[in-house]
């Protein structure tokens, strides 16, 4: 289960590099719940993104933990929920009793906002592996996922209109957000309105661009009900990979959390009715959708009119990215681990204004790559 | 879009140089699994259905644009001199997709089912890209 929880500072933290972000993240995480660095006997990270030092070997070795179990599990923005699903079965086999996963960017301050427009190759660079079949024709982020957005409204007649919708929902929740990078209230009209960057995803479609770092602690139930937090038990978890480059994509409008969903829901003997809220990777407002109907939220095609219905938004039966989301708060680059905080936060009864009503069971679904490698983790405040 | 190369460069490998010193020769290879029949583009060393060795076969060139983007914002050179362009993922009449790019026509009268065949570029020495256009 997930005993502590932490988040360094966003949305800009210019003074802090990607490191202090993980160390920052990591001390407020032990504060948070009690647990003492030297009981942590296992290390997760998905470095090697942003900062190189931060691969999980290099940042065990900087924090100075002595694991008995380490897993670089690296799937881009979803990378936390595959860990998530990988420290409890660690845990469960008795590989270690307490991990430390941390998280840390400082994108915005180093790099700027060129993440998603930026091209990833230079100009005569020779481009080996995979993505030489595409580094070529100049595609961005953006795009790869503008041509999911293209796919899914020719097939089944989604509008700009309704992927607004999502955005206009996750920025209400950011105005109530102190720290979240955009408050100011927006309509669909404002999103509609918006620059256009890669047909049809319009800039207020796209995620934001910020700094920000994560840290969860993860340990038995047993150790658990020591601590300072109540604990946010892993009812089920699951994950799944339908491609990696976009060109790779089996199907472009569906993706891996129609695989990976059913098992999660499974283990945790539960279905899509019994969430209480959802916190979803919103690296643009398309993603949101291919999740809602991957998961079974709605039908395939059918989340466009789901999503107009207002069940994500605040007060309605799925209330969805409470923090604000990437859309509107804090997107370092791998949003993932801001997901499962947040689940933490509303079962713990912890969210503020955002609170949903009696939240009892929570599910974080991180996508990674474009749309390729995608993670589920539900979570509950009752032991299963 | 006839210029000097000033994009990023495959690098050719055991298995891609085949493909582009075809697309040199002005010829759209994909694969087919001599053992499943799977055809397949990216080139592999394996089938990805079965695992076995596939083998080259000659398209025809003509296809169909499957989804598409117009990029309006790239920072990367030498795109940000070419805005707004068309990045398309084409599906061969052969059934293989590859992403490329689709050019002779402005990019707001592009559409997902348009046709399109393959034209060239050489890159480098033995590299020809495929880019694609309306037929």
């Amino acid at each position: 289960m997930i005993a502590g929880i932490g988040l360094s500072d966003y949305p800009k933290a210019p003074d802090l590099d990607g490191v202090q972000h993980h160390v920052l993240a990591m001390q407020r995480a032990l504060a948070d719940c009690g647990v003492a660095k030297a009981d942590i006997d296992g290390y997760v990270g998905a470095g090697g993104s942003g900062v190189m030092i931060d691969d999980p070997v290099t940042m065990a070795e900087y924090l100075r933990v002595d694991h008995t179990y380490i897993d670089s599990t690296m799937t881009g923005g979803s990378s936390f929920e595959f860990h998530v699903q990988h420290a409890a079965a660690a845990i469960k086999d008795g590989l270690c009793d307490t991990v430390l996963v941390t998280y840390g960017s400082d994108q915005l301050s180093r790099m700027g906002r060129t993440l998603g427009t930026g091209g990833f190759h230079r100009a005569g660079q020779r481009i080996g592996g995979p993505i030489q079949y595409e580094a070529p024709y100049g595609n961005s982020l953006v795009g790869a996922y503008a041509m999911v957005a293209q796919r899914h409204m020719h097939e089944y007649g989604t509008t700009s209109a309704q992927l607004a919708e999502i955005a206009v929902g996750v920025r209400e929740f950011a105005a109530l957000n102190p720290d979240a990078m955009y408050r100011d209230p927006i309509t669909v009209d404002d999103v509609l309105d918006s620059r256009m960057i890669a047909d049809p995803l319009h800039k207020l479609d796209c995620c934001v661009i910020s700094d920000g770092g994560g840290a969860l602690i993860i340990t038995t139930a047993e150790r658990a009900r020591d601590l300072a937090k109540p604990p946010a038990y892993v009812l089920g978890a699951a994950g799944a990979q339908t491609h990696w480059n976009i060109s790779q994509m089996p199907d472009y409008t569906e993706c891996a959390a129609a695989r990976c969903g059913p098992i999660a829901f499974e283990r945790a003997g539960l279905t899509p009715a019994d969430i209480d809220t959802i916190q979803f990777y919103d690296s643009f407002t398309i993603t949101v959708l291919m999740l809602l109907e991957g998961l079974g939220f709605c039908g395939r095609g059918e989340g466009g009119r789901f999503v107009e219905e207002g069940h994500l938004r605040r007060g309605g039966d799925l209330p969805m990215n409470t923090d604000g989301g990437g859309l509107s708060s804090c997107h370092p680059g791998m949003r993932g681990i801001f997901l499962l905080i947040e689940s933490v936060r509303q079962l713990r009864g912890e969210a503020g204004e955002a609170q949903v009503p009696d939240a009892r069971i929570a599910l974080a679904c991180g996508s990674g790559g474009w749309l390729s490698a995608i993670g589920t983790v539900i979570l509950g405040k009752e032991h299963p | 879009m006839s210029r000097e190369w000033a994009r990023p460069i495959p690098g050719a490998d055991g298995v891609s140089s085949t493909y582009w010193e075809a697309g040199a020769r002005g010829e759209l290879l994909f694969q087919q699994c001599p053992a499943c029949g799977n055809r397949q583009l990216y080139p592999r060393a394996l089938c990805t259905a079965c695992g076995e060795t596939p083998e080259w076969v000659q398209a025809s060139g003509r296809g169909t644009v499957h989804t598409f983007t117009i990029i309006r914002q790239n920072y990367a050179k030498p795109f940000r001199d070419e805005l707004p362009y068309v990045v398309a993922i084409v599906e061969l009449e052969e059934g293989p997709r590859l992403m490329s790019n689709v050019t002779g026509v402005p990019a707001d009268e592009v559409s997902i089912g348009l046709p399109v065949e393959v034209y060239f570029e050489v890159a480098a020495e033995g590299i020809g890209v495929p880019f694609f256009r309306p037929i």
